[in-house]
């Protein structure tokens, strides 16, 4: 399986994200947010991190890189795309997946880990993931996410909350929700599920000795549903 | 020709910046305001020398980049 990463300035999950990816079978490519295309892949990740210095409003300029014409086509025509903390804010900027990502309800930077419920097993993503509940990581400061009512009800009716912040035993509770996101929601798909926005790191759960070895299900079974 | 635009959260979304703004100013001895709402200013200096098509390029610019609609009004303010 192959998949690419989009490195934008100001990107520093990229390589995190590569480590992961290689861990897992995947044969990984770098690919600078200047490029006109990206080599044929499986799946394309938009990592983590703070691109263009989150000007404006975080993902805002790199929503608009050249790199992104493609990455829209792709994902478009049904292609697997990822976003991971700032590239979930990239894909919302983009208007891939509906909603925004606001400043955390409390104005901190919040970097610990949490719990979060899988909401949808029907997509590539999470299709055959035995637990309900995982252990990820979150490092953020605006992950506050926000829709309308109307895109809520759509959001809901069409199932695409795909995770929600939660407690070990999944209950996602408000005392549970780090942010302030509307309905816990940690990450969310498009209507077709073939792209995933979401705050929360699994490449930073891949080693047990360092972490925790959720991330590690996650990519495990995401490679194997991309076979 | 300059032309400004202001930036606003829209009334139903949530602005922390502005609540803690709002308690700030309060505990300074400003405690006669019902709200403080953060937003964004720009000045943008265009080469177009006519009003009305300036002023279309900068709407179009807010509605693609500078601002987001889902949380975010826009208002330009007359070119100068």
């Amino acid at each position: 399986m192959k998949s690419s990463v989009i490195t934008f300035p100001g990107s520093n999950c990229d390589r995190d994200m590569d480590v992961a990816l290689k861990k897992f079978g995947f044969k990984n490519k770098m690919v600078w947010h200047n490029d006109a295309e990206f080599p044929k892949s499986d799946l394309v990740v938009l990592p983590g991190g703070f691109s263009y210095g989150d000007y404006l409003r975080c993902g805002s300029m790199a929503s608009k890189s050249k790199i992104m014409k493609s990455v829209i086509n792709f994902a478009n025509s049904g292609g697997i795309v990822m976003g991971i903390c700032n590239g979930f804010q990239i894909l919302v900027e983009t208007g891939l997946v509906p909603g925004v990502l606001l400043r955390n309800k409390y104005l901190e930077f919040i970097c610990k880990n949490v719990f979060v419920k899988i909401n949808n097993k029907q997509n590539t993503f999470f299709k055959n993931i035995d637990n309900n509940v995982l252990e990820f990581h979150i490092a953020h400061n605006e992950g506050n996410y926000f829709c309308t009512k109307d895109q809520l009800k759509e959001i809901e009716d069409n199932e695409q909350v795909a995770i929600n912040y939660c407690d070990k035993d999944g209950k996602s509770e408000e005392q549970f929700n780090p942010n302030g996101s509307i309905k816990n929601i940690a990450g969310i798909f498009n209507k077709k599920k073939n792209i995933l926005g979401m705050m929360p790191h699994p490449e930073r759960m891949i080693d047990p000795s360092l972490s925790g070895e959720d991330g590690s299900l996650f990519f495990n079974n995401l490679i194997n549903n991309l076979k | 020709m300059k032309i400004s635009v202001i930036i606003t959260l829209k009334k139903d979304v949530l602005d922390p910046q502005g609540k803690v703004i709002h308690q700030t100013l309060d505990g300074m001895g400003f405690n006669d305001l019902n709200e403080v709402r953060q937003g964004k200013y720009f000045e943008i200096e265009t080469k177009e020398s006519d009003p009305k098509k300036a002023k279309d390029k900068v709407e179009e610019m807010c509605k693609k980049l500078l601002a987001n609609l889902v949380i975010e009004n826009y208002k330009i303010i007359d070119a100068q």
